[in-house]
């Protein structure tokens, strides 16, 4: 978890030059209750920071996920079509999209996990 | 905003690791172990809700009949003392104040049991109402705690901490006065889940104790306390409907497709004339089941479309937990009601394609 970064919308970032891994926090997985259904974008989708890029849906209620960095969508995960449980299962294993970052200073935005830590339990 | 209301088993909730939420000004556990896990004890063993935010009216009077009789739009006169029935109460032009329960004590004293949601705007209703009656109106929502052990356990593992015979509680009937685990409790043989079970009204003092004691009892039985989020699915699945969501202020009983508890021929009641005209007249809407040909969850209030115009909006959907399928609840014009019929679902900006099912989900459980 050391190397990921944070937003106050609960994802994490994984960076890897240009490209970030993106996906929900253990702690909001758990604020969202057993996850059923994940709607994603498509490839290709441009999304400005900030941006819904995609729904999580609990038994319960449909969430929005915010992009914590704009960029392009160059690659989904297909696995969570048909098994969304697995965010549940493994929060920070399971990344949701990967986004091709077209103005990494806004990675300096987002948090550091002691950061992140302490935002959680504000 | 003032700060949520606790029951008297809030610490219990946090004890069993119930996440917690504001329900109608309430803090109750949404969940404890999952939703999916408390529906599927509920429907094969059993579970046990605190439903202490429910509300409690006392009618009792010389004219306590004829203006419970006068209120709903069920018929009470078939009541024998300790049997109950499920009604609404209108307002004149037919839109629903609340759904309830009525508890006839005796022919001068009933029991009405009503949302937590709408508990004052009931009580000030009934008041409005009660004027030209010979009638005590007693809010005692604040006094009772309730909670509702439902599922084909339920009285098995209830019949373990009375002396009183359960089985002679029949469905719909209550007993008052009946020891569990030492308090003194009223208990129904009612819910809100489709299954068998009862709901047991007693003093706050005595909550932890009888609570603790249900849970102890059921352990064999693979109980599970059970929080809102499989309370709504429990209900959905029975086609029990929830006010603001199938039921409200602008939508009739027949409309919700519950006409069995209009009784258009007795004498007046509130909403009589509104309603005997609409049955008449033919309805505009209904309410009907459907279920996802696409693959998404309808949600509460997303747009019904057919033939390229808004034709309703779904009132509740889910990823059923029994069934395993995509099914929910829509308004709908009356055209767009028979079976087979395709609809399509505004899911955020797509539109998915349903099919009109019928609204009997699943077979219900009750032991009649």
């Amino acid at each position: 978890m050391s190397n990921l970064l944070f937003s106050t919308d609960h994802e994490w970032v994984k960076v890897e030059g240009n490209v970030a891994y993106i996906g929900i926090t253990d702690y909001a997985q758990k604020q969202l209750g057993e996850i059923v259904y994940v709607e994603l974008p498509e490839v290709d989708d441009a999304f400005e920071k900030g941006d819904s890029f995609g729904v999580i849906e609990s038994v319960k209620a449909a969430s929005d996920a915010y992009i914590p960095v704009t960029g392009k969508i160059v690659e989904i995960n297909e696995e969570l079509v048909d098994s969304p449980q697995l965010v549940n299962e493994d929060a920070f294993g399971n990344w949701i999209v990967k986004v091709e970052m077209s103005d990494l200073s806004e990675l300096e935005e987002l948090m550091n996990s002691q950061q992140y830590e302490a935002y959680c339990e504000e | 905003m003032t700060e949520p209301r606790k029951t008297s088993l809030f610490d219990v909730h946090k004890n069993h690791g119930g996440k917690i939420i504001d329900f109608s000004g309430w803090s109750l556990p949404v969940e404890y172990d999952g939703i999916s896990a408390e529906h599927e004890a509920v429907r094969t063993a059993a579970g046990l809700f605190d439903v202490s935010h429910m509300g409690e009216v006392e009618v009792s009077g010389k004219n306590a009949f004829e203006f419970v009789q006068y209120l709903v739009t069920n018929d009470i006169s078939v009541l024998e003392d300790n049997q109950i029935i499920y009604t609404f109460m209108c307002y004149p032009h037919g839109g629903i104040v609340d759904d309830l329960l009525v508890y006839r004590f005796n022919k001068d004293h009933y029991y009405l049991v009503i949302n937590a949601s709408n508990v004052d705007k009931d009580y000030q209703w009934m008041l409005e109402n009660a004027k030209e009656f010979e009638v005590e109106l007693k809010n005692v929502s604040d006094e009772v705690s309730e909670m509702a052990l439902q599922g084909p356990k339920a009285e098995e593992i209830l019949q373990k901490l009375t002396g009183t015979n359960l089985s002679e509680i029949k469905f719909f009937y209550c007993k008052r006065d009946v020891n569990v685990a030492g308090a003194n409790c009223m208990i129904s043989r009612t819910g809100y889940t489709g299954e068998d079970g009862f709901e047991i009204y007693l003093n706050h003092r005595d909550a932890v104790k009888v609570w603790d004691a249900i849970i102890e009892a059921g352990k064999e039985y693979g109980i599970k306390p059970a929080g809102l989020g499989a309370r709504d699915t429990l209900r959905f699945e029975a086609t029990l409907p929830l006010y603001g969501n199938e039921i409200n202020e602008d939508i009739t009983p027949l409309e919700a497709g519950f006409g069995m508890f209009v009784k258009l021929n007795k004498d007046n009641f509130i909403g009589k004339e509104a309603l005997a005209k609409q049955k008449e007249e033919g309805l505009k809407r209904k309410i009907v089941g459907f279920e996802m040909i696409d693959k998404g969850i309808p949600r509460h209030g997303y747009p019904v479309v057919a033939d390229g115009k808004e034709i309703g909006f779904v009132t509740t959907g889910y990823l059923s937990p029994t069934l395993n399928k995509y099914i929910g609840l829509a308004l709908v014009e009356t055209a767009y009601t028979e079976l087979g019929t395709q609809l399509e679902i505004q899911v955020r900006k797509r539109l998915m394609k349903a099919n009109v099912i019928s609204k009997r989900f699943l077979q219900k459980n009750y032991k009649k």
